[in-house]
């Protein structure tokens, strides 16, 4: 696991090395040979690029991620003034994605091969190549703009969360309710569900408590993972509704050739996105005692 | 799902089902529009007549026939912009499924045929790549080398090998161990040609799934990314750039963006519905 976390931030790093002379793109157009110079020695530019990934890695492991070349802070400050709105809205995308494909998946499942089941299935489908952009825009035409019930940018109340989280949740939702829905199935049709119908159990009960337990595994695997892609994903709809997160930082940090900022988030994403799925293991392991050794 | 489930679960599978055909005709008329887009295209798509901007499609008051589509905020007619877009869209999501497709094939037919310490590293390799934020990491580069179809192409290749390799393995893995793999062996075949002629012709009915549910998927993150501002360079019509361009005339005539944004929806759903039908067709896995 650190090791690969280590190898994704060598990625970043070689990346936004790529581009040309830093120390001329930071300073201003008409700035002197020498400015320049002083700049390459201010940001330890002139080293070999090795020495300052080794630099870069050791001080990162240690919680230090430099300083922004733009906003003259700690890039740590920065990325921790701005996730809580990226959190937010993953979760509260997370949160609204297992509201609605659950049920839907058992609901499916529960009358497979009927024609609710079957358009269930065909809305997945078009969840899946719906564009999260453009639905945003359309979102915001619609309940923003012509009905005025949801403000359209900002990061003020609940409220300004409600339609990104949509948004986000509908990339997460087809995913989670196939998911479900063969989960339900196949828990559905084996020994011990039969033997809790034999024992007279309420339909209910063994939906809920007997069959949705089972299929709830891989679920719970999925959506931990589908959090840590929105987290990533976010970038767009952060763009699109002007929420001022990590991804917004990213992007503007992108239009300002600011590194320090941009590797960071990389690496505080992929970091991120490792966690996610050891809390996904670990909460299989609560889930199903089989996979506890 | 037991086999009985299967039998009586109502949908019909592979030609027989319309969604299939559907998919087909939605990405064989895109593939159309692709190839001819200069044969097809009714004006230029990249002259600007400052005299007709933003006139509205046929279906509302006032529309011009000659700009069937209506034309966008800089007068260039929205069809051509469109037909035109296609072509890009199509154009991208092929190159980099290629790209994507012989890292992925290669690395993962590597690590499910010889195993052991090669398959730890493609293992290895491929949670690497899923702990990368796509998006994040194509928008830095882009916007760090500039803003180019190439440069595009192989970022996005570069990032979306993760499908292929895994199913590629996987595959290859239950391949291997098949009959007919140990008496290629056993008739003295060299290991190039058993992988040649053995291993890849099987699995390759469930790459070709792959590739086209990655062709999907590389044609939607080429519209996000050139909707942020850097993905195709303008002027040229992709359709993402076209609803970043748009964005600001929307809330006046919000048709400017629907109908990128339903062009982009149908292509991508019809590559999938004809993907998803390929797949029940070869009895193939893509679920990934």
């Amino acid at each position: 696991m650190p090791t690969c976390r280590r190898n994704s931030s060598g990625i970043a790093f070689i990346l936004t090395r790529l581009s040309g002379d830093l120390a001329t793109s930071i300073a201003s157009p008409n700035a002197t040979q020498a400015d320049i110079e002083t700049i390459r020695k201010a940001y330890g530019l002139d080293r070999p690029v090795i020495t300052q990934f080794f630099d870069w890695v050791g001080r990162a492991l240690t919680g230090d991620l430099g300083n922004s070349y733009f906003f003259q802070t700690r890039v740590s400050t920065l990325i921790a003034e701005r996730m809580p709105v990226t959190l937010t809205l993953g979760v509260t995308g997370l949160l609204i994605a297992l509201c609605v494909s659950i049920p839907l998946g058992i609901l499916a499942a529960v009358r497979e091969g009927t024609g609710f089941d079957r358009t269930v299935q065909m809305v997945a489908l078009l969840g899946q190549a719906m564009p999260s952009f453009w639905l945003g825009l359309l979102l915001m035409i619609t309940f923003g703009l012509q009905l005025g019930w949801l403000p359209i940018s900002g990061t003020g109340s609940w409220e300004n969360f409600v339609m990104p989280g949509v948004v986000l949740a509908f990339s997460a939702i087809p995913a989670l309710t196939r998911l479900t829905r063969a989960g339900m199935i196949q828990a559905m049709g084996s020994d011990y569900i039969r033997t809790a119908r034999a024992k007279g159990l309420s339909r209910a009960s063994i939906l809920l408590k007997h069959a949705l337990r089972n299929a709830a595994i891989p679920v719970v695997a999925i959506a931990a993972v589908q959090l840590g892609f929105m987290l990533g994903g976010s970038i767009v709809i952060e763009q699109v509704f002007a929420l001022h997160g990590v991804g917004f930082l990213a992007w503007e940090s992108i239009a300002k050739n600011d590194f320090p900022v941009v590797q960071a988030v990389v690496l505080v994403l992929a970091v991120i996105y490792v966690a996610l799925t050891m809390v996904a293991d670990l909460m299989n392991a609560v889930l199903d005692p089989r996979l506890r050794v | 799902m037991s086999a009985a489930a299967t039998v009586n679960a109502g949908p019909k599978r592979g030609w027989k089902s319309l969604s299939t055909w559907i998919g087909a005709v939605i990405v064989g008329a895109a593939m159309i529009c692709a190839v001819f887009a200069p044969l097809l295209v009714p004006h230029d798509p990249f002259t600007q007549d400052l005299s007709k901007r933003l006139l509205v499609p046929f279906w509302m008051e006032g529309t011009d026939p000659a700009h069937l589509f209506g034309t966008d905020q800089l007068g260039r007619d929205y069809l051509s912009r469109l037909i035109w877009g296609c072509r890009i869209s199509m154009l991208i999501g092929v190159t980099v499924t290629i790209v994507s497709g012989l890292i992925g094939i290669t690395i993962g037919v590597l690590g499910g045929f010889f195993g052991g310490r090669i398959d730890d590293a493609v293992l290895f390799a491929i949670t690497t790549r899923l702990s990368i934020p796509v998006v994040l990491v194509a928008l830095a580069v882009v916007g760090l080398l500039g803003t180019s179809m190439t440069l595009l192409v192989l970022t996005l290749g570069l990032l979306l090998w993760d499908r292929f390799a895994v199913v590629a393995r996987s595959t290859t893995m239950q391949v291997r161990n098949l009959d007919f793999v140990a008496a290629a062996w056993c008739a003295g075949c060299s290991r190039l040609r058993v992988l040649a002629r053995e291993v890849l012709p099987n699995i390759a009915s469930h790459l070709v799934v792959v590739a086209t549910l990655e062709i999907a998927l590389a044609i939607l993150l080429e519209a996000t990314l050139s909707f942020l501002g850097l993905g195709v360079p303008p002027p040229l019509p992709s359709w993402g750039l076209m609803i970043a361009e748009a964005k600001d005339y929307m809330f006046f005539s919000p048709w400017v963006i629907v109908i990128p944004g339903v062009a982009l929806f149908t292509l991508v759903l019809g590559i999938n519905l004809l993907g998803d039908g390929l797949r029940d067709l070869f009895g193939a896995r893509a679920d990934t």
